[in-house]
């Protein structure tokens, strides 16, 4: 694996050794000291045109308990914010020396066409509507470890799946593991076209809910009432929103997952994000283990990982 | 030889300018030759639909190195779309960029805009620039939004004796989009611009073109839709023609997976069956011309994000042998296409277009239809490289290109 631009690419035997690999980075998360030298001398670019606290926090913190060396370009704050060109950034980087790019960036395709101009590993953390591979990876790594296996599973995604590169990663991620996939949304929060995507659709929550093994809440971000793509939150609520009492329609073992961050009492109600059954944490503590795991197989070389 | 009145085998000779015989065996003591061996010689091709980018995005092209683009794909003729900084809505603008063209190897006329800055909002003085010459009117970049305006330039230019050229698109219901709306957009998380925003101004012009009994010409049409209203409207007499462009009958939207800005051009790479549709109404005679929509950028606007570069590709240099390759047509209809029926639409019939015969200005190509090439980005003519068919092995060039008499292009390669 040279890059990692999004889900299909992996297909399911990828998917499979990255949760593979993850479980050694669980255990080397819970020592004393979470640090091991795999990627000594390796280096490892944090170049984000997102402002994105979480997922750049959770691949630079992995890059460091694997003892990489980070160097961090955010938009505000360098070149980017002065005009210079994607590819002249790029080319700076890639001239200083580097083993591997994480890019979050507000246009699709742009960790393609970075894979394209430079040697580095790229590695997608985000890219506009598109895909976010890593974000699928750990929700599929804490499913697996509630569920055992994503086999067969029934997995509801429910919101803005048209504006959702974590929705389009996580359909593809959990299709090829074997779940059957319903997206939930109002018909203005789907894309155009479905053709060729391994689901089934839906617009009633209350009757998917009792059905599914785990239900998966999407952000609803605010402008997307200015689009003419939902008359009022209250009514997004009131249709697709995860309340308490739709909480109850589901099985007493079912998962509840969100990729964060949440608006509590829009998509989700902030005591269903408390239930024993939400792994939103969980999700958060397997994300740093698994930007482990991606970028050891990108950049590592076989070294020790008990070192 | 070829042109609108049949195929023929015949020497041509030139002098001052124009035709001076045609014929068996001609004997011209002194002339110069050009070998037209196995090769086709025939009007010069017009383009009805070229961005040379002058005044005022000179890194991108000039009208000197689109005119030798156009020369080297055989072109005689070419329109200048008005969308330059500024806009080409004054006899001003139109006699800098007729001056510009008058020492080029192509002729070079000039679309004027039908509003004031291509803004939409009030009629620009088209009596002034039809003085200078103009035939072709059009805010293309943009189809002019308000039907009240679209309705009055009709009215206004049918005293002209020119034409209005729409480029379709309705911008709220396209707003935001950077690709073909559909599976491929979906999947690849780009807003998409529906079939239907560009049909909607189709159906309105129609309209508009009944009620005012005005000329209409539809630039770049793309959808199967547009082409079933274009020929719908000609089925019942009315004065619209269309031209489409050849990016529109070669790929389809699945190019656009890896990102590739080459293949962000407006109106958009469609569907397999919008392309089979475009095919289709070219073999019926629905579409009246095959154009360009030649759209140079510079290389540091086209590597940005997808949804930040800008949309057009080159097409001068590639369009005649793409309409011989792709298209299941005899080379008669696909020289009609390119040449004579697209001069007959800019107002250029007698000067560009043929038909070859004495006395008739010596615009002339010369096509080997069998010469094999590849096209090289680097080796084309244009100042820019934004061609989506980098690599492709094509068939039939333009060996020679005869600009009033003078050989501007002899055995595939510009002489100035």
């Amino acid at each position: 694996m040279k890059h990692l631009l999004a889900v299909n690419d992996l297909g399911a035997e990828g998917i499979e050794e990255v949760l593979r690999v993850t479980d050694s980075f669980v255990e080397v998360s819970s020592r004393a000291i979470p640090k091991v030298p795999a990627l000594r001398g390796k280096t490892v670019v944090s170049l984000f045109y997102e402002s994105s606290t979480r997922t750049r926090l959770s691949f630079e913190t992995a890059a460091r308990r694997l003892s990489a060396d980070i160097m961090t370009f955010t938009a505000p704050t360098s070149a980017i914010a002065k005009g210079e060109s994607l590819r002249d950034t790029v080319e700076t980087i890639q001239a200083m020396g580097i083993d591997a790019v994480v890019v979050r960036h507000g246009s699709a395709g742009v960790p393609q066409l970075i894979a394209s101009w430079i040697d580095a590993s790229v590695v997608n953390a985000g890219d506009g509507w598109h895909e976010h591979p890593t974000q699928a990876l750990l929700d599929c790594y804490t499913i697996r470890q509630r569920r055992g296996s994503l086999d067969a599973l029934r997995i509801a995604v429910v919101g803005d799946v048209k504006h959702s590169r974590v929705a389009r990663s996580d359909v593809a991620a959990f299709a090829l593991l074997g779940a059957d996939v319903t997206l939930v949304a109002p018909p203005t929060l789907l894309p155009p076209s479905l053709e060729g995507w391994p689901v089934t659709v839906s617009h009633d929550l209350d009757a998917v809910l009792p059905k599914v093994d785990v239900v998966y809440v999407l952000r609803l971000q605010n402008e997307r009432m200015k689009e003419a793509l939902l008359p009022s939150l209250r009514e997004y609520t009131a249709s697709y929103g995860l309340t308490r009492r739709r909480a109850d329609l589901l099985a007493d073992d079912a998962l509840v997952m969100h990729p964060g961050p949440m608006n509590r009492g829009v998509e989700i109600a902030a005591d269903v994000a408390a239930l024993e059954n939400s792994v939103i944490t969980t999700q958060v503590a397997n994300g740093v283990a698994v930007r482990m795991a991606v970028l050891y197989l990108l950049l590592g070389s076989g070294q020790d990982l008990a070192g | 030889m070829v042109d609108a009145t049949g195929t023929r085998r015949a020497d041509v000779l030139v002098a001052g300018g124009r035709v001076a015989a045609v014929g068996d065996d001609l004997d011209a003591p002194g002339a110069q030759v050009l070998d037209a061996g196995g090769c086709l010689v025939a009007p010069g091709l017009v383009d009805l639909h070229a961005h040379l980018r002058e005044p005022g995005r000179e890194e991108a092209e000039t009208v000197e190195t689109g005119a030798r683009a156009a020369a080297l794909g055989g072109y005689t003729a070419i329109v200048a779309m008005p969308n330059t900084e500024p806009a080409i809505d004054s006899a001003a603008v139109v006699r800098q960029v007729l001056d510009l063209g008058a020492t080029a190897p192509c002729d070079v006329r000039v679309a004027g805009a039908i509003t004031v800055g291509r803004a939409g909002k009030a009629l620009a003085p088209m009596a002034e620039m039809a003085a200078l010459g103009v035939r072709l009117f059009t805010d293309d970049g943009a189809g002019v939004q308000d039907a009240r305006l679209m309705r009055r330039a009709l009215e206004y230019a049918s005293a002209l004796d020119v034409t209005l050229a729409q480029h379709c698109e309705d911008e709220a219901l396209a707003a935001g989009g950077h690709m073909h709306e559909g599976e491929w957009s979906s999947r690849l998380g780009l807003p998409g611009i529906p079939a239907e925003a560009e049909e909607l101004m189709v159906a309105r012009d129609i309209a508009l073109c009944r009620l005012t009994g005005a000329r209409a010409h539809f630039l770049h049409l793309s959808t199967a839709g547009s082409l079933e209203l274009v020929a719908a409207a000609k089925a019942a007499g009315l004065p619209v023609t269309a031209e489409v462009a050849p990016h529109h009958f070669t790929l389809t939207h699945a190019e656009v997976a890896g990102y590739d800005p080459v293949y962000k051009v407006n109106p958009p790479l469609r569907t397999a069956a919008d392309v089979a549709a475009v095919k289709a109404a070219l073999a019926a005679g629905v579409v009246d011309a095959i154009a360009t929509d030649h759209a140079p950028h510079a290389p540091e606007a086209k590597e940005a994000p997808f949804d930040q570069a800008p949309p057009g590709m080159l097409g001068l240099e590639t369009a005649l042998a793409l309409a011989l390759g792709e298209l299941d047509l005899p080379v008669e209809r696909v020289l009609a296409l390119l040449s004579w029926q697209p001069a007959a639409i800019a107002g250029l019939a007698g000067e560009h277009g043929g038909p070859i015969a004495e006395g008739a200005a010596a615009n002339l190509c010369v096509v080997d239809p069998a010469a094999a090439w590849v096209v090289e980005p680097d080796l084309l003519a244009s100042r820019s490289r934004n061609t989506p068919y980098g690599g492709r092995k094509l068939r039939g060039r333009v060996r020679h290109t005869i600009l009033r008499g003078e050989p501007v292009v002899i055995d595939f390669e510009a002489q100035r």
